[in-house]
This record gives C-alpha cells, structure tokens and sequence, in this order.
C-alpha cells in the first residue's frame, strides 16, 4: 500500500469509529440527563 | 377525545429500552446496499477522496434527514400515516406513499433475501462451479432471455422465498419487542462478529493489500466532479433507510423520554462505520481476485447483484478457506437483509394496524400473507430478475428519493412545522439543533434533493434503463412510481379507527397513548 492510502485508511477510520465512539460516549454520559430535562419540564408545565 | 372502547383500541407497543431501539434502527440502516454498493460507489467517488463529500454529506445531509424521521415518529407517536395526519390534515397521503413504497420494495427485498440464503448453501460445497456467471443466471434464475414477467415458476427460489416469509412473517407476528427488537438484539452483534471475520480472512489473501490500495488512494480531482458529491449524498441517503417510513415508525416505539439525537448519532455512525468495514473486507478480497487472475483491480470491481452473486463466487473458488468465507459473506448478507426486510414490513403493518384498529398477529398476517404470495408469484419466475431490477431503480432509487423532498417540502415549507419539531427533539436530546436544522432540512437539503431527483429522472428519460422492453419500464417503471402518490392519496381518504386521535396537540396524543397502555387489549411491551 502506498503512504498516501495508508494515512486515508487511518483517516477514514478514526473519523467514522471515532465518530462511533464519541457518539456512544455521549448517549451514555448525556442521554440521561435529557431524560431529567424532559421530567423536570413536566413536573414543571403540571404545576 | 380518545376512545375508551376496549375493543377497538389495541395497546400501542414499544421498545423495552434505548439499548433495543438502537440496535432495531441499525438492523434497518444496515442491509445489502451497505456491503455491496459502498465499496463500488466510493471506490468510483476517488477512493479515499470519496472520504470528505461522504462524512459532509453524513453530518449535514444523513442525521439531520434522521433526525427528521425521528422528531415526526417520535412527537405523534404513530405509523407514518398518522404521524403525518397528526402532523397537519394534508400530509397523511406522504405516510401512505411511504407505505406503498416499503410494499414494493419489501416484495422483491425478499426475492435477493432467498438468492442470498441459497448462495450461503452453496458456499460449503462452491456448488455455482467454475462459471458463477453462467450458474447464476441460466441454471439458478433460470433468466428468461426477453425481459418481461413471465409465469415459469423457479422451484428452488420459491421453496427459499416461503422460508423468508415465514421467518419474517412470524418475526413480526410476535410484536415489536419479542419480535423486531429481539432479533436484532441477536442478529446485530452476529453480522459484525461474522463480517469482522470475513475482513480477517480477507486480509490474509495475496492481493488485499493492492485492493485496499485501490479503495483508499484518493483521487483529489474527483471533487471537482458534482456527480461525485451527489451520489455520496445518495449513499448516505440510501444507506440510512430515511425518508419512506421506516425511522418514522420505530420512533414511535421509544419511550417519550429517550434521547433522541443521541440515539441518532450512534445508529448513523453504526451505520458508516460497518460500510467502511465492508469497504476494506469487500476490496481486500477483490485484490485477491485481480491478483490471481491477472488483472487490474478496475477490471474486476462490481457492485450489487454482480458482486454479491458473481465476483465473491469467483473469489470464493480461488480463496483458501474460501468455503469459509462464502458462508461469512452470504450469511452477512442474510442477516443484514432479513433486520432491513423486517423494518421495511413493520411500516405497513404499523400503518394498518392504525388505520383500521386491529390486533399486531391479525394485521401481520393480513399484510404478510398477500405480500408473501404476491412476492412469490413475481419473483421465483425467470422474468423475476428483470422485474426487480426496474422496481428497484425506479420504486427505491426514484420514489424514496421523491417521497422524502416531497415531504420536506410539505413539513418546512406548507405546514411551517420544522420550529414544533425542533423544539420537541431539543426537549428530549443531549445534541441540540437550536436553528441549523431547521435551516439544513427547510432550505439547502430540499434543495439538493430536487436537483438529484431531476438529475435522476433526466437520465431515467435520455437513457432508456438497461434497453429494457418500453412495457416493461412503462409499467413496472414509470406506471408504478407514479401510481405510488395517486394510490396513497386514495388511502388517506379512507377514516381513521373511530377513536383514534388526529389531533397534533401533543398532550392529547399523550393522553391517548397512556390511555391505551391501560387498556392492555393484546400483547407487547411499552417501552
């Protein structure tokens, strides 16, 4: 494989399952927090 | 009001967690075009150049399209139909173009399901021989030499295509959660375990490195090319199964408090991430075809049928351990197929189950069963290649495109709902859209997509497709795709279930879906 290949092969990857990664990471760290939001809204708009 | 009727009320089903909703979204996203057209479109879209117009076109065309899917589902909580009723009066007929389309597709999906199972078969002895070519077409499809339907029944196809059906049919027969998300909790992790594998192998053969040379050399000058920045909009596009349905009605299964964009990234990522691990298995294996048999990699990459079911058997012949991977490569098809032809189903049978207020088994079997024959009837014969051939590139590559504009359109531009919807998903979601949304889905994307679907229609009239009979694109082509829209506006002239809820006052929907939950008329979990 030629250098420029090799460096768009690491490229590709690290963008698209980096992406991945950072997607998850965020679903597990901030999803949940959302969910708090929308309850608190709630809580909120009933009151 | 909504009803209170027991009997006509049927209990909305759902999800049983986020975990299950991702992986369901991912089995739909992820189905055939992603490991047999990916790896030819961006090995023609300049290689590893292809990389930029196809991550822009993910994060500015791909996930704000999903997200739209997902704010529709997700804020009126219905099949596409009654979502987009609940959206605005003038909208249901979309959810019924939606729906026909996901008939059309569905019934030939099937068709490359059962090739797909039957080549997994084969593997273990490499039973389409020495020409794979000639295998396919004349002594397996038995292709009749006119294209056209015809009424000679390939035996073997329709014994494959029943197995499908009933495997799809009593999937979906078993409700959202035992059914749909189930199998993909099952299926998921085993296609990329398996195509993981199939990329292991594929790397160990002489040649991969020239291949994924091949696919990751990038072609700068390729950017300059318009057409090379649209068809990465349309992979992505099409890859993400948006805009007829599908990402509408699995919305509709998540509970009301589930992150949403969140959920969205992962499943349009997940989605990526297994076309590139398809890209560097399916272009490793490639350079090991060009390798032993002489020739330049451009010479010997294909794409779709010609991939799948005459390039691997090649590859396979020649691979050692190439049983192996035969039944890798098939079996990933079969699995990625059968999530994808599932959710494809499960729009129809969402949509009639809320039209008419029946049980899940009564209307899985009131939809599955005449699409099952009518599958059958026209794809086991020797006129079945043809026919799926101009559904797909008229039905698939056409109407989806034409649905999802249409619907932009209608959403951002008639019914003013891009705010209320924007809105909604930032209620619910760790990425917010706070305005560039709105902007990409009611201004640059409808744009885009009308130039691609002229563009589209316009080489569709200059060329006639594949020198096809004029009957046959006239009336499986041209007639069926314009049929769609006339059909669903007729549908969404038929009156809802008496009870059911039309208003889009999210609190009324609410108050009727908590309504429901009580009622526990027939069987599924909320999630």
């Amino acid at each position: 494989m030629t250098t420029t290949a090799i460096i768009m092969m690491i490229v590709a990857m690290l963008t698209i399952w980096g992406g991945l990664i950072a997607a998850i990471l965020n679903l597990n760290t901030r999803g949940n927090a959302s969910a708090e939001d929308i309850a608190r809204a709630e809580l909120q708009r009933d009151l | 009001m909504p009803s209170t009727d027991a009997k006509v009320v049927p209990k909305r089903e759902g999800f049983s967690s986020r975990k299950v909703f991702i992986l369901a979204a991912i089995g739909s996203a992820v189905g055939l075009g992603n490991i047999w057209r990916f790896p030819y479109v961006a090995y023609e879209g300049g290689g590893g150049a292809f990389l930029i117009p196809y991550l822009i076109a993910l994060l500015l065309a791909g996930i704000p399209l999903l997200y739209l899917d997902y704010s529709i589902g997700h804020r009126f909580r219905g099949s596409a139909p009654l979502s987009l009723r609940r959206l605005g009066r003038g909208a249901e007929w979309l959810g019924w173009w939606q729906v026909l389309i996901c008939i059309v597709i569905a019934v030939y999906y099937a068709a490359i399901l059962a090739w797909a199972g039957k080549y997994t078969l084969l593997s273990f002895t490499k039973g389409w021989g020495a020409d794979p070519n000639a295998y396919f077409f004349s002594d397996y499809l038995k292709a009749a030499e006119t294209p056209g339907p015809t009424f000679d029944f390939v035996p073997e196809i329709t014994l494959t295509m029943v197995l499908f059906w009933v495997i799809a049919i009593g999937v979906l027969a078993m409700g959202v959660q035992a059914g749909i998300g189930r199998t993909a909790v099952i299926f998921i992790p085993a296609l990329v375990v398996a195509f993981i594998a199939l990329v292991v192998i594929s790397l160990t053969l002489d040649g991969a490195a020239a291949g994924l040379n091949a696919f990751f050399t990038p072609d700068w000058a390729a950017l300059k090319d318009t057409g090379v920045w649209i068809s990465a909009i349309g992979q992505i596009f099409f890859s993400l199964s948006v805009g007829f349905g599908i990402m509408i009605t699995y919305a509709s299964y998540v509970g009301r408090k589930t992150d949403m964009t969140g959920s969205g990234s992962v499943v349009a990522f997940s989605n990526s991430g297994f076309e590139l691990l398809a890209g560097i298995g399916v272009f490793a294996a490639l350079g090991f075809m060009a390798q032993s048999s002489g020739q330049d990699i451009s010479e010997v990459v294909a794409s779709g049928i010609g991939l799948a079911f005459i390039a691997f058997p090649a590859i396979i012949n020649e691979a050692p351990a190439g049983a192996l991977l035969g039944v890798l490569f098939f079996g990933s098809l079969v699995l990625a197929g059968v999530t994808s032809l599932i959710s494809i189903l499960e729009v129809v049978i969402g949509a009639v189950r809320d039209k008419v207020g029946i049980s899940r088994r009564t209307a899985t079997f009131v939809v599955g069963v005449p699409m099952a024959v009518a599958s059958i009837l026209m794809f086991s014969t020797t006129g079945g290649i043809y026919l799926l051939d101009t559904l797909d590139a008229f039905v698939n590559s056409f109407g989806i495109l034409a649905v999802a504009t249409v619907m932009m359109l209608v959403v951002s531009g008639v019914l003013a709902k891009l705010p209320e919807l924007e809105r909604h998903m930032d209620m619910v979601s760790s990425i917010k859209l706070r305005g560039w949304w709105r902007w990409l889905i009611g201004v640059i994307l409808p744009i885009i997509l009308v130039v691609m679907l002229v563009r589209e229609m316009g080489t569709k009239i200059a060329t006639p497709y594949e020198d096809y009979p004029a009957e046959l694109i006239n009336v499986f082509g041209w007639g069926m795709a314009a049929a769609l829209p006339i059909i669903a506006i007729a549908l969404s002239l038929i009156p809802w279930r008496r009870g059911t809820v039309l208003s889009g006052d999210p609190d009324e929907v609410l108050a009727a879906e908590e309504a429901q939950d009580a009622l526990l008329v027939d069987g599924g979990d909320k999630a």
